[in-house]
């Protein structure tokens, strides 16, 4: 079975996102990369698949040279290779993401590969798009069921299960599919250190990828007004808590 | 027209779709046009008069035989039918789950782009949308292109209010032609969740723990104290990823977005991904060693110190009070 898992590289933001003076980004100057928590789940189940079932699991990322970190990460919990659409560093909208990313597995399967898993994301952490994966799954004609919580894999087919209204909806699909992955899914592991150094090892495939599309244009970012209070400190260490039952009562929850 | 998506589960309406019929008719109104609504499946047809006051004045009503459950792609495909016939300037959808995975199904049968989750929007060519970024810790404005735009509305942004519609109400019953590939993805079973304890989200009184808990036995505590306060537990993504809780109690970007009276965090930083999940709670409490906590800046009342010797002696202090 091989499996292919899309990720995309994002700053790991603190207490607070302090933008560029353009606007334009996030002021990641000291900020470290990550991916969202729904694509490590989605790495995570991919390594699974493949442990279960042999065959090769593929990460793929969209975005600049710096993103093969993202792609060395995951090849430290098991992922074989990686493919890198390197581009300029430029935000990139869902359309055109997706339309690169199904290029390049048409590409894959010209060079002998076809996946049988598609994983992706439930949604990008930075820009929430909600439709990538919706739209490779559309240009390859294959079925997708986002959001899932649960994936079996029996006889060419997969059950699904999400978490709808009132609790789980069940979805079977045949094989190949598409599946955005939402965190729960399962836990991910940690990287191991001779997992590190082999993933420095794998191969990742470079491809300037073509734009197409990019009709959502950002204009600028920005903070939500918010509120910031001034907390009322009760007090320290235990002493403070026949104050906070005080306040408990005046609020009627106790 | 502007055209809405209305959300429901086999006749249930999701009430998200008020919101978004809100967000639609306040458009509507600024380019003097009718605002229309599409209602998927036979079962869904009791909830058409209802809309009528929320400014709707056409139902679309798509009938067929097959739609008696969700199926995104068929749904997908019944909108698009309605686009293709009836040439709405906007089609909108709630930005949940399935209003997200409808609309960007249509966004690619018809090559369009789609924003989700949009707060404003500013009629034009192009429309200027605002919507937001990292699940609400940041905003984006930009440019939507497309005949018809497609957007889904963010949740729990826009209050409900109910609005005139003009003259009486029109239905107009459709049959998409469907085929076998429409129905691909499909629920073909459900199963209900078995949970008799509060639940996060609707729970009155959170207590929630993060990495200072230090362990899956450290929230004995907590959880005896939203036992007493009839709350429920919650947890930073710092504890589900080590596995002391599962991801169900989790708090954050993605996680649970709750909305109590009053979130008790303790052992919690404060990070963005997590306080975009309880920014609905009216109150929040802090327990923390750390005074420059960032939690603290988003927190009426706070309590500086060690969890595991304020949380246990506040439970003897509620339970002195029970009994008296
Ligand atoms: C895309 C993305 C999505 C994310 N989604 C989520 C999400 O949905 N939910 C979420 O929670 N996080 C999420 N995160 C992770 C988030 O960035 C933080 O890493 C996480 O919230 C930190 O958890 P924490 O506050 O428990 O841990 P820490 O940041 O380590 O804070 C621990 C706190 O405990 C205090 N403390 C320690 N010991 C004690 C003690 N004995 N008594 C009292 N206080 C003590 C410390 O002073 C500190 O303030 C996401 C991250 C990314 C990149
Ligand atoms: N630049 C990218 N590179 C690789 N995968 C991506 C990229 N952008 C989005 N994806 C995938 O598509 C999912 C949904 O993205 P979106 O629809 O843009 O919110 C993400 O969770 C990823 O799995």
């Amino acid at each position: 079975m091989n499996v292919l898992v899309c990720v995309k590289r994002v700053p790991s933001t603190g207490a607070k996102i302090v933008l560029t003076e353009n606007q334009r980004e996030i002021e990641t100057r000291y900020l470290g990369f990550t991916v969202s928590p729904h694509e490590e789940c989605a790495v995570e189940e991919a390594v699974r698949l493949v442990e279960a079932r042999g065959g090769a699991s593929v990460v793929l990322t969209l975005g600049p040279e710096v993103a093969v970190e993202q792609l060395r990460d995951s090849m430290a919990l098991g992922i074989d290779r990686a493919i890198l659409l390197e581009t300029d560093g430029s935000e990139w909208d869902s359309m055109a993401t997706a339309a690169a990313i199904v290029e390049a597995v048409r590409a894959q399967h010209d060079a002998g590969t076809d996946f049988d898993v598609l994983l992706f994301g439930n949604e990008a952490a930075d820009t929430g798009g909600y439709q990538a994966p919706i739209r490779v799954a559309h240009a390859l004609n294959l079925p997708c069921v986002s959001g899932i919580k649960s994936l079996e894999i029996k006889d060419g087919a997969a059950i699904a299960k999400r978490e709808g209204p009132g609790g789980w909806e069940v979805f079977e699909v045949s094989l190949p599919a598409v599946f955005t992955v939402k965190e729960g899914i399962n836990l991910p592991r940690y990287p191991s250190l001779p997992g590190r150094l082999k993933a420095k090892k794998k191969p990742v495939d470079r491809i300037e990828p073509q734009r197409n599309g990019g009709k959502l244009k950002m204009v600028k970012l920005m903070n939500p007004k918010e509120e910031v209070s001034q907390a009322d400190v009760l007090g320290e260490g235990p002493g403070a808590a026949p104050k906070i039952v005080e306040i408990l009562k005046e609020m009627g929850v106790v | 027209m502007i055209l809405g998506l209305i959300e429901h589960d086999r006749g249930m309406l999701n009430e998200m779709s008020l919101e978004m019929l809100t967000f639609g008719r306040d458009l509507a109104n600024r380019l003097n046009l009718p605002l229309e609504a599409v209602l998927i499946g036979e079962g869904a047809n009791a909830l058409a008069e209802g809309l009528q006051a929320y400014g709707v004045s056409k139902v679309h009503l798509v009938q067929h035989p097959r739609l008696d459950d969700y199926a995104p792609e068929a749904w997908a495909q019944s909108v698009v039918e309605l686009i293709e016939s009836e040439k709405p300037q906007a089609v909108m959808a709630s930005g949940t789950d399935r209003g997200n995975e409808v609309l960007a199904y249509v966004g690619a049968r018809t090559n369009l782009p789609m924003a989700a989750n949009c707060t404003e929007v500013e009629p034009g060519d192009p429309y200027t949308v605002t919507r937001v970024r990292w699940g609400g810790s940041l905003l984006e404005e930009a440019h939507l292109t497309g005949e018809p735009k497609l957007l889904t509305v963010a949740p729990f942004m826009i209050p409900v209010e109910e609005g005139e519609a003009a003259g009486e109400l029109v239905l107009n019953t459709v049959t998409p032609a469907l085929d076998d590939k429409d129905f691909r993805v499909r629920v073909v079973e459900r199963v209900k969740s078995t949970g008799d304890t509060v639940s996060l989200t609707d729970a009155r009184v959170v207590v929630g723990g993060g990495r200072g808990v230090g362990s899956s036995e450290g929230f004995e505590s907590l959880d005896e104290l939203a036992a007493l306060l009839e709350g429920a537990v919650g947890c930073s993504r710092a504890v589900t990823n080590q596995g002391w809780r599962p991801h169900a109690d989790q708090i954050g970007q993605t996680g649970a977005r709750i909305a109590p009276d009053l979130y008790i965090a303790c052992g919690i930083s404060g990070a963005i991904q997590h306080t975009v999940g309880c920014k609905g709670a009216k109150q929040i409490l802090v327990i923390n060693a750390d005074p420059e906590a960032p939690i603290l800046s988003k927190a009426g009342y706070a309590v500086i110190g060690d969890l595991h010797e304020v949380v246990p002696v506040l439970n003897a202090e509620i339970k002195k009070l029970k009994n008296q």
